[in-house]
């Protein structure tokens, strides 16, 4: 799994180099602050805080990173019922998110919504979806309506291999590359469809399916921040500048269970295997170790991150456990748009 | 229309007698004037403008890119009309035939009706879903359904049925400038039906039924074409001394439970119709209002008609068993007022 640098990989070692040091500490910093989130998420359920359950995206940080990074803040991202990541990464805040979760009155969608739908127009985030491939019409729809309205805006729709398996995939695919949709599918192949290995279940090449359509398509190392970053920025700014959606596939992993509670993984991956990811393929080390290389930080940077990061965590997990459950008559709200009609 | 329609023909000029077909392409083409943000969606919308020929004449007027055919995609391009109204547009989607919403079930269900109370009031979804219902065409079961009992069971949608011009144009106005995910179901044997629709602009708020006819003896509420089969009962129970009321609720979400049970009180005897099947839908839950609000005026239980609980045959005679016919709508009147 571990590839030896070849002069591909030294080209893209200097072109890393040419961008700014403090971005990518700061694309550090927001994998760690997904990563430091998604524990507790983890804790709160093991500790029974937490209600129903939550599909944690540990080990897959550098995906939502590298992608977002590449993002306006006024460009649209759709994401799934592994979503945490995606909505920090499009800058969520974690108090708002861990309320959220928690079912509170301040959370991002005041409790209704939970850890599958967390939603926000201040950021773009059209919202997670628990359907699986639910929002690939709604991502294709939001590029559709950019193009219309002229706003330069770009489309993200993260989805996981298994989406792969949904006809509407396909339908909104042929209609982003016929209308040449400002879109980037970015697919994050976690090697699992929840409980089954993807291969099980998949026919043929990944890329030729979007390459059926006449989508420009490639793969990256999904572990490796610095990668999913450049190449989703060309992608991003190709849609941008009107030359049509893209399909990005984002090889992965995830260390946890398809949910919190997919304890015994052992009959369908074995322990050997996770390991070897979470030991040799880790996002977070890998930057770690590169800008400590490339002397872009020292030890006591990242330490201070790390602090910093888990102090953001304690604080916002405090905010969200004292914040108050929303009043009775919410239930009723939000219905329709125009409440006071009906 | 050869029955007397209030708001319709009563009292005003012959000039203005168009077909279902023509007010709801005045309406289109009056939202999308006075909205760029409007545009329709669907499979042969633009050049052959429907094999309906409803939305003929628009491509021309505005254009390709906002008259937009797609391919046979239904939950594709439903999906991508969710996300357009998410993010600022107001598409009009059209769905060829009712039975084809079934392709677009998770668009609609999972995504449109429940993002705005998902997101906490934080997303809307301003869309219009333009689709059609009925049987006795001969189109057999998988072009005849009638539908819309299935989307007035989800919170969030709102379901429009017109059954006159004057209504389908002034209705689909007001679901255009909706701010809610809005199904609006047109009789496929309505579209060459003509009405009185007035020169000036109009629309007609949701949540107000039409009393398409006055009686004391007996309240029949219907929609779509079944307000026709009312209408013609009606006018043969007047000959036998029994005057109908006829009721169109015109919109099951939201509903005039007011009107409804007003009417029931006063006559005491209710029919209710419907072209969707009768078993667990439209009928089940209007005469449930009904009772639940006129117990104690009523004089018998109310009476359901709806579509018989089989897939639409096509064999015409068959066919035409399946549905309530205005016959059948008097024998059954007769009956509950003692006259049989």
């Amino acid at each position: 799994m571990m590839s030896t640098p070849g002069p591909k990989i030294r080209a893209e070692r200097s072109g890393y180099l040419s961008i700014d040091g403090e971005q990518w500490l700061h694309m550090y910093r927001q994998m760690l602050r997904i990563r430091r989130f998604e524990e507790q998420v983890n804790e709160l359920y093991l500790s029974a805080k937490m209600p129903g359950l939550a599909h944690l995206y540990i080990g897959q940080e550098a995906v939502a990173v590298g992608v977002c990074e590449a993002l306006r803040r006024d460009d649209y991202i759709t994401s799934t019922h592994r979503g945490h990541g995606h909505c920090l990464a499009k800058g969520a805040s974690m108090d708002r998110m861990f309320a959220e979760l928690l079912g509170k009155a301040p959370g991002y969608n005041r409790g209704k919504g939970g850890s599958m739908h967390i939603a926000d127009p201040d950021t773009g985030n059209l919202g997670a979806n628990a359907i699986v491939a639910g929002a690939v019409g709604i991502a294709t729809g939001a590029a559709f309506s950019a193009k219309m309205r002229g706003t330069n805006q770009v489309v993200v729709c993260f989805f996981g291999e298994g989406a792969l398996g949904q006809g509407v995939l396909y339908e909104v695919m042929n209609m982003a590359s016929l209308w040449k949709l400002p879109i980037l599918y970015v697919c994050e192949n976690n090697l699992y469809t929840e409980y089954t290995p993807y291969h099980e279940v998949l026919a043929g090449e990944i890329l030729d399916r979007p390459r059926a359509f006449g989508l420009h398509a490639e793969a990256v190392d999904g572990q490796d921040v610095r990668e999913v970053y450049v190449t989703a920025q060309r992608l991003i700014e190709r849609a941008r500048a009107g030359e049509g959606p893209a399909f990005l596939l984002c090889n992965t992993y995830r260390y946890y269970g398809h949910h919190v509670g997919d304890i015994d993984r052992s009959y369908y991956r074995s322990r050997e295997e996770e390991e070897r990811w979470k030991n040799e393929r880790d996002p977070i080390r890998l930057l770690g170790s590169w800008l400590l290389q490339e002397h872009l930080a020292d030890e006591r940077v990242l330490e201070m991150i790390d602090r910093e990061v888990r102090e953001e965590v304690e604080a916002a997990l405090a905010f969200a456990l004292n914040a108050p459950y929303p009043d009775p008559d919410e239930v009723r709200r939000h219905v329709y748009a125009d409440e006071a009609q009906l | 229309m050869s029955t007397p329609m209030k708001h319709s023909s009563e009292g005003k000029g012959a000039d203005r007698m168009i077909s279902m077909a023509q007010a709801i392409r005045e309406a289109l083409a009056e939202e999308m004037r006075r909205d760029p943000l409007v545009f329709i969606m669907g499979e042969d919308v633009a050049e052959a403008g429907t094999p309906f020929k409803v939305l003929k004449g628009l491509v021309e007027e505005f254009g390709p890119q906002r008259v937009i055919d797609t391919p046979i995609s239904e939950a594709g391009f439903t999906g991508i009309a969710v996300g357009a109204a998410m993010t600022g547009m107001r598409p009009v989607v059209d769905i060829m035939f009712g039975d084809f919403l079934t392709l677009a079930m998770d668009q609609i269900v999972n995504q449109a009706a429940k993002a705005h109370y998902m997101s906490g009031g934080k997303w809307k979804v301003p869309m219009v879903i333009r689709t059609t219902m009925g049987a006795t065409l001969r189109k057999a079961a998988q072009h005849s359904q009638s539908l819309h009992a299935w989307f007035a069971h989800i919170p969030g949608l709102k379901v429009v049925i017109p059954s006159t011009p004057y209504d389908a144009k002034g209705l689909l106005k007001t679901a255009i400038r909706d701010d809610n995910p809005v199904l609006f179901f047109e009789h496929k044997a309505m579209y060459s039906m003509r009405g009185y629709v007035p020169p000036e602009e109009y629309t007609i708020p949701f949540g107000v039924a039409d009393v398409k006819r006055e009686g004391r003896d007996l309240t029949i509420v219907a929609i779509g074409r079944m307000v026709h089969v009312a209408l013609e009962a009606a006018q043969q129970l007047a000959e036998l001394g029994i005057e109908a009321e006829v009721i169109d609720p015109r919109t099951l979400v939201p509903l005039d439970r007011e009107t409804l049970i007003e009417s029931a009180r006063k006559t005491g005897r209710v029919i209710i119709l419907d072209e969707g099947h009768q078993s667990y839908g439209v009928t089940a839950e209007l005469a449930s209002v009904i009772t639940e609000g006129a117990f104690y005026y009523l004089d018998a239980p109310v009476v359901r008609m709806g579509a018989m609980d089989v897939p639409v045959p096509f064999s015409p005679p068959l066919e035409d068993l399946t549905v309530p016919t205005s016959e059948r709508v008097v024998e059954t009147a007769k009956a509950l007022c003692g006259r049989a």
